[in-house]
């Protein structure tokens, strides 16, 4: 009898400390987004949007910010996402089960959680050294490098899903792989590549690290893509830090911007993957 | 009865062989990649490694004055800051996928779930604004006295915990670490629990085994490698972060006996100092820092990544 009463006590013990250890994780997130609502909204005004970003002292805004990070995440997709498409086309069908392929997925996934200041330090080396100076362009191929792995392993995975028969079909009708690969499996998996793609947005367009030493900053409006150029990440970093207290305030409201745009890229990306689920499972 | 154009079927083969080139291309360009950062670091490290040779891992000094420089420091604190990092977050993370997959109403699952893993896609320098603002005042004003009143004063762990309570430093760089861990560990641990066939659990259950105690004999033993696993990712996440850190972390190039200090990390001392290094033996030794980055934390991700897919062979698979 006794040692039930010991297994039962042990039993709700560590369930109760799960269910703390639960709390715990979901307060901080509250607590997270809890700050950054309130200061970043507190910071947050049409100025924002309309000026750049100040001296100490003056009013300003985060519109060359903005800009920048844009021009660069977007630049980022359209460099890196192809990529990975391809490379995850080859891996979901040309080279399906090569040792080839195992090697280049393993590296893939290592790629996947890499710190992302080595990619900097790579792109710096091979970009900003050769050019000599600091460019958005090398900030938006650091980020492409980044969104490769992120879009390569969804491709794939998402080409898998599509049933064979569709695949075996598009052949019996006597099309190549590549013809079925346009007409049927990319349509056919359409919406779960998507779903990388914004993954791919959301995972590049708050990093900070990779832009430190390649597209560096900009505290003017610049469209120069050979030339610095001011981004959201380095902005924070840069007033976050700084003793002045307006330049703390507008890193909050970029804080919250940036926050904000990815947690709305992600769970868009979730619904359109549930949607899809829902419409297989339906029996289509 | 349908006739074949030969000259359509040899644009059929043409185009064929160019779409098959580009994919093969673009795969071969991931290990490019790898291969490249390799290289370039090596290669923007050598005039560190030849001038300063072994000692370059072993010497404490960072000084750009005189143009000494030694990773000791930063390794310290990336290996400190990662440790604190694991023990506050492993125990946590573990306890939240238990929560997960055993505990948690059917209603609630997948909201908290969803939760965890929106708190992952957080970019890392969001959590270090909040380290700065919110946490490390925290600290400062009331745990970190805590700390030294009570714990400082122990003679086996008491000197872990002496000096001034700076707020920001090694301790609170740790903290912020965990909590940017906790949800990836969380979620992939709750992956791997779920690999766990039922039928198994429900044996253990079948015996009259508590909760608590089918958790511990049956699902954790089946999944020991996907733990594992799952934990080293983390780790490898906890090294090479950066913002989170940099914040936080006081940038210190110095090793200090206490916790409370500030110290520095290698990732955070490349992101202060490379914009603003000057001469040739500075700036490669901040590579050097890089490439040793590079090689922890590659070995620590290729060894978590091998054993999610041996888990992944035995039948389950984890995202």
């Amino acid at each position: 009898m006794k040692r039930r009463g010991l297994r039962k006590f042990k039993n709700i013990l560590f369930l109760v400390l799960s269910l703390v250890a639960t709390m715990t994780g979901l307060v901080c997130l509250a607590a997270i987004l809890w700050t950054l609502l309130s200061r970043g909204l507190a910071g947050m005004s049409w100025h924002m949007f309309t000026q750049m970003t100040p001296p100490p002292g003056s009013q300003g805004g985060l519109l060359n910010a903005i800009y920048g990070s844009a021009v660069m995440t977007l630049l980022g997709i359209l460099i890196g996402s192809p990529i990975g498409v391809l490379a995850g086309t080859y891996l979901a069908e040309y080279g399906r089960k090569s040792h080839l392929s195992t090697i280049i997925r393993f590296i893939n996934d290592v790629l996947l959680s890499a710190p992302s200041i080595i990619i900097g330090l790579f792109v710096y080396e091979i970009v900003v050294v050769r050019m000599g100076h600091f460019s958005a362009i090398a900030g938006a191929l650091a980020l492409a490098i980044l969104a490769i792995p992120v879009t390569l392993r969804t491709t794939e995975d998402m080409l898998n899903l599509v049933p064979t028969g569709m695949k075996d079909s598009s052949a019996a009708l006597g099309a190549y792989p590549w013809r079925t690969m346009l007409s049927v499996l990319y349509p056919a998996a359409r919406s779960g590549i998507v779903t990388g793609l914004l993954l791919a947005i959301a995972r590049i367009s708050g990093e900070t690290a990779p832009l430190l030493f390649t597209a560096l900053n900009n505290q003017f409006w610049s469209q120069n893509l050979n030339a610095p150029m001011a981004n959201l990440p380095v902005v924070i970093f840069q007033f976050a830090l700084s003793p002045y207290k307006d330049w703390q305030n507008l890193a909050w409201a970029g804080a919250l911007i940036i926050t904000v745009t990815i947690l709305v890229l992600s769970i868009s990306a979730r619904v359109i993957l549930a949607m899809m689920q829902t419409s297989r499972g339906s029996g289509r | 009865m349908a006739i074949i154009d030969p000259r359509h079927a040899a644009k059929q083969l043409i185009y064929e062989r160019v779409f098959r080139a580009a994919t093969l291309c673009a795969a071969l360009l991931v290990l490019l990649i790898l291969g490249g950062v390799a290289v370039s670091l090596l290669r923007g490290a050598w005039p560190a490694v030849s001038h300063f040779g072994f000692s370059f891992v072993t010497r404490e000094i960072w000084n750009p004055v005189t143009d000494e420089y030694g990773a000791l420091a930063p390794i310290y604190g990336t290996v400190v800051t990662s440790v604190i990092a694991m023990l506050l977050a492993v125990p946590a993370g573990f306890g939240i996928a238990l929560f997960l997959t055993e505990l948690c109403p059917p209603l609630l699952k997948r909201p908290i779930g969803v939760a965890v893993e929106l708190l992952a896609a957080v970019p890392s320098i969001i959590f270090g604004i909040w380290g700065l603002f919110v946490l490390a005042p925290m600290l400062q004003r009331h745990t970190q006295p805590w700390l030294i009143e009570h714990v400082g004063s122990l003679s086996f762990v008491g000197g872990l915990f002496k000096g001034p309570p700076f707020g920001i430093g090694i301790l609170t760089a740790g903290a912020v670490l965990a909590i940017m861990v906790l949800p990836f560990i969380a979620a992939t641990l709750r992956d791997v629990f779920d690999t766990v066939p039922p039928m198994l659990k429900e044996s253990g259950y079948g015996l009259g085994a508590t909760t608590w105690e089918v958790m511990w004999n049956v699902v954790v033993p089946h999944s020991r490698v996907g733990i594992v696993g799952g934990i080293m990712l983390g780790l490898g996440r906890a090294l090479g972060e950066t913002m989170a850190v940099t914040f936080v972390i006081g940038n210190a190039h110095r090793i200090s006996s206490s916790l409370l200090a500030p110290g520095t990390t290698i990732s955070s001392a490349i992101a202060n100092e490379f914009t603003e290094a000057v001469g040739d033996l500075y700036t490669s030794s901040l590579i050097a820092l890089g490439l040793l980055l590079f090689l922890i934390t590659f070995t620590v991700i290729a060894a978590a990544q091998a054993m999610l897919r041996r888990l992944e062979r035995r039948g389950g698979s984890v995202a």
